[in-house]
Parts: structure tokens; sequence; C-alpha cells
């Protein structure tokens, strides 16, 4: 422990003298960069708009209020279709997750040097790009509709469920495992008896999880053209109609709550 | 399983049945049925232009030969500039929305902070985690105008959503013990946050404000497509556009940079905790 004798006192120090000065060289390199970004930030800013911006979110905020109820009326099949997108999606994603997570796992792939690495670049792929990407590309390649959505979300969903789960698959009980093999079982019988039971509540966790998550995604997806109640959020925006912006935003809200109670009751019982 | 009614003589002779996944039967039943009914609804009110899909596949052949072929020399300067904005917005989101959360998550601990103030930090974090970024961006963006700043605020303000709640967990189930043992010492409120609880919550903000480091640059990838900066714009116009070897080769880098960030934060997460 660094101590420091001064007066004849002995002072406490949490860093010795070589620690403490890395300390402030790291720190100054961190500031000198975060002030780096903020000057290339504040450089394309318009600084006008930005001073002006109480104004301009009062005045949005009295154009948006009160929300146009009875708008609710026209906004049941963006609502349906968004469910649908969410729904299928991450049926889809589940689906196809499923032969992905036991290739990528550790003590279920067949070959730990050429499979498991193709099946963990498809997770990582499929993880790191947005859905909204994901549409953006479908819709050029499928055109634009609900049902680009729905692959979209599939396809996004495939990497997050693919990954819980084949960490789920690693964390098994090996010894179960072991018990179904020494009565004799096939590959297949010792992954249906051996794996698959103990992963179960993991893999009914995951999949609500991300029904609740694709619920979220979904909303907006119609906001580059695939589907759902995002189309009209665009459409409003586009006509500056505020007011109805207003009440979809509230639909959307409510929507993600609802959803994220859902979800959390089902996984509440389940686990 | 059920033990209670567990008879050994009834079940001698019987083949073995795998127990099912749901206990009660009617629950298993309606569950199955309510899916099927519901696929059938959805499949019903979904139009799908098939003869639209079957020409597309065309397109998505191409698109898929693209990635082989991916042309990073065209749009060279469109693809640097906008990836050089999407990082700048990446840390300087990261940066301001780590300070932010930090006392957003003292404030939302029940074991440190009165009643009031918890409740009002518990608001910010629903709210911020309730608005989903592309929502806020659009908001923003008609406030603040076009450009980085709506995204970093963007960022920013989802950051302290994410971080706050976590971190705030993390603080209330932290060991009470040394935080008294430093208290019992006679140290003011700031040298009791600082000794007994900041060392006890350090690797998990370290590790938290990596993951979202990671989070707020894949999110940055589509702020751009509603005009708050970084490069979705860029990707945006590739695809308008049909130029799908630009395209692929943006989606290349940004996989790339996701998976060197991730490969990081595991590295350092593995060395803090």
């Amino acid at each position: 422990m660094p101590v420091r004798e001064a007066n004849n006192l002995k002072i406490w120090q949490r860093r010795s003298g070589r620690e403490s000065l890395f300390h402030w060289v790291l720190w100054l390199i961190g500031i000198a960069i975060f002030a780096y970004c903020w000057q290339q930030i504040s450089k394309s800013t318009t600084w006008f708009f930005v001073w002006d911006a109480p104004r301009i979110a009062n005045d949005i905020w009295t154009r948006a209020t009160p929300p146009k109820w009875e708008y609710i009326t026209q906004l049941g099949k963006p609502i349906w279709d968004t469910l649908n997108i969410a729904t299928l999606g991450t049926i889809i994603a589940v689906i196809l997750a499923v032969p992905v997570a036991f290739l990528a796992a550790q003590n279920t792939t067949p070959s730990r040097f050429f499979i498991r690495p193709i099946a963990l670049l498809i997770i990582v792929s499929t993880r790191s790009i947005n859905s909204l990407i994901w549409a953006l590309l479908l819709i050029a390649i499928i055109g634009p509709g609900v049902f680009a959505g729905v692959i979209a979300i599939a396809i996004r969903s495939i990497g997050f469920c693919a990954k819980l789960l084949y960490e789920a698959i690693e964390e098994i009980d090996q010894t179960q495992v072991e018990a179904i093999t020494a009565t004799g079982a096939s590959r297949w019988q010792i992954m249906a008896y051996g794996i698959v039971p103990q992963i179960m509540p993991a893999f009914a966790g995951i999949s609500v999880f991300r029904w609740d998550i694709n619920i979220r995604e979904s909303t907006v997806l119609g906001l580059v053209g695939a589907g759902g109640i995002g189309l009209q959020l665009s459409s409003s925006l586009n006509v500056l109609a505020w007011p109805q912006v207003s009440l979809i935003l509230l639909v959307i809200l409510a929507a993600v709550v609802i959803s994220e109670w859902v979800s959390a009751k089902v996984r509440g019982a389940i686990i | 399983m059920n033990d209670a009614v567990f008879d050994v003589e009834t079940k001698l002779g019987q083949p073995w049945k795998k127990p099912p996944f749901v206990q009660r039967a009617w629950l298993r039943w309606a569950l199955l049925l309510g899916l099927i009914a519901y696929l059938i609804a959805a499949y019903m009110t979904i139009d799908v232009n098939w003869s639209r899909v079957y020409e597309g596949l065309e397109r998505g052949k191409k698109f898929v030969l693209a990635f082989a072929n991916p042309d990073f020399t065209t749009r060279s300067s469109d693809i640097w500039e906008g990836m050089l904005e999407s990082i700048l917005m990446t840390v300087a989101s990261s940066v301001v929305g780590i300070i932010i959360s930090i006392p957003v998550a003292l404030g939302a601990a029940r074991n440190v902070a009165p009643l009031p103030i918890y409740l009002i930090c518990r608001g910010i974090i629903a709210i911020s985690r309730a608005l989903q970024e592309i929502i806020v961006a659009i908001l923003l963006v008609a406030i603040f105008g076009f450009g980085p700043l709506a995204g970093f605020l963007t960022l920013s303000f989802a950051t302290i959503g994410f971080l706050s709640k976590l971190l705030a967990e993390d603080i209330e189930s932290m060991d009470k013990v040394q935080a008294e043992a430093i208290k019992a010492s006679g140290a003011r409120w700031t040298q009791w946050i600082n000794y007994g609880v900041q060392p006890q919550v350090m690797p998990r903000l370290i590790g938290l404000s990596i993951y979202r480091i990671d989070i707020n640059f894949r999110e940055s990838a589509i702020l751009g497509l509603v005009g708050a900066g970084g490069i979705g714009a860029t990707l945006n116009t590739a695809f308008d556009r049909y130029e799908y070897d630009t395209a692929a080769a943006i989606l290349l880098i940004i996989i790339v940079i996701v998976m060197a960030l991730e490969y990081l934060s595991g590295v350092i997460r593995a060395r803090v905790q």
C-alpha cells in the first residue's frame, strides 16, 4: 500500500506515484478524444437551429396535443400487421436458430474447426446488423410489405436466439447426457432425451424474450416501408400531421409496455 | 413428475413416456390450438405478392454475390465520412451517457437514495427505455435539425436508460458490510460513495459501458435513415441506387467493427471481473 510521509505523518494513498501518473495520462487521452469528437460534431451542426430548438419543441408540442383520438379506428390493421411481423418473425427465427445453436455449441458441434466457425459467423453477422437495415435490404430485393418485415425480423433474431441458446447448451449438466449415452442411445436420441429437456426452459424463455424485443422493433420497421404501424407513422410525419403522430406514438408505447408485461409474466411462469 | 401419486406397481411393465413440457393437459392443448388458429389468421391477412418475391430472388442472388465482391473504392470518401461520423457519435454519446447515468443510477438505487429521488430517477429510466432510439431520433431531428447532434443526443438518452437500470440493480445488490465499514470510519456521503460503493460496482460499470459502446455503434448505423447522421444515410443511398457492392462493403465494415468491439469487450470484461 503506497504511503507518503509528510511532517512525520503517514498519509495513505490509493495509488503509487507511477500508477497515478499512468491514470492521469489515460484520462488525458480520453478527454482529448472526447473533445475531438465533440468538436467534429459541433462543426457539422447548424447551431442556429439548436438555439431555436426550445421554440420548435414548444411549437411541435402545441401541434401534437391533443392526439387525434378518432384516428385509432384506422390503426387496427397496422397493429395486427405489427403483431404478425413480430410473432411470425420470431417463430421462423427460433426454428432456424435451433440447428445453428447446436452446430455452434462446443459440446454438440460435429466439427470444431470447420462447422463451428461458420455457425458463429452466421450468429455474429445476423446479430450485428440492425433489423431496419435488413428490412431496407429485403425491400430492395422482394419489394415493400409485411413479408419483408417478417423476414427482416426473422433474420435479425436468428443470431440473438442462437447465441443465447448455444450458451445454454454449453452449460448443460453432462452427467445426464452420459446416462443416456450409457443406455446405448444413438446420437439423435442423446439429443432428444439428454440435451433437449435440459435446454427447454431456456429455449422458451429466449423465444418469449426475443418476441418482446421484436414487438419493439417491428413498430418502427414501417419507417423504411416494411409494413406495420411504422408505415402510418412515417406517412403522418411526411404530411406533418402531428396529432396523428402523437396518437401513434402513444399506441406504440402501449404496445411496448404490454409486450414487456406479457413477456415478463410468461418468463416468470416458465422459470 | 407427479411424485405424490407415483405408484411403482401401476407403472411396472408399462413403457416410459416422456413427460410433456407443459404439465397441465388443457393448457397444452389450448396453447397448441391457439397457435394454429393464430397462424391461420395471420396467414390469411398477410398478402404476399409471390410473383414479386420470385422476381426479387434474382436481385437477392446479385446481392449475395456482391458480398463476395464488395466495392470499397468507388464511394470510399462517402463511406469513410459516414463511418467516421458514426464512430464520433458513438464515442461522444457513450461518454456523455455514462457520465449522466452514474448519478441517475445512484438515485435509482433504493439503498442509496431517498424515496422522492428514487422515484424521479426510476421515472427517467422508464421513459428512456420505453422509447426506441429511432423514434427519439425522429423527434430530435425535427427539433434540432439534421446532423450528428441529433444522433448524439439520441444515443446519449438511450444510454442513460440502459446503463442506469443495470447499474442501479448492481448497487442495490452490493455487499452492505463494506459500505458500513466505510461509514463507521466517519466518512462523508461522497467518501462513502467513493470508497464504499464505487469499488464494488466498478467491474460491472466497466463491463456494461463497453457493452453499451458496442450497442451504440450498432444503433448509430441506422440513425442516418432518419437524418441523424452516421453511416446509415450512405447505406440508404446505396440501397436506393441498387449499388449492392457498395452496400455490401458498408455492411462488411459494420460487421467487422462490431466483431472487433465484441472481442475487445470480452477481453476487457474478463480482465475486470
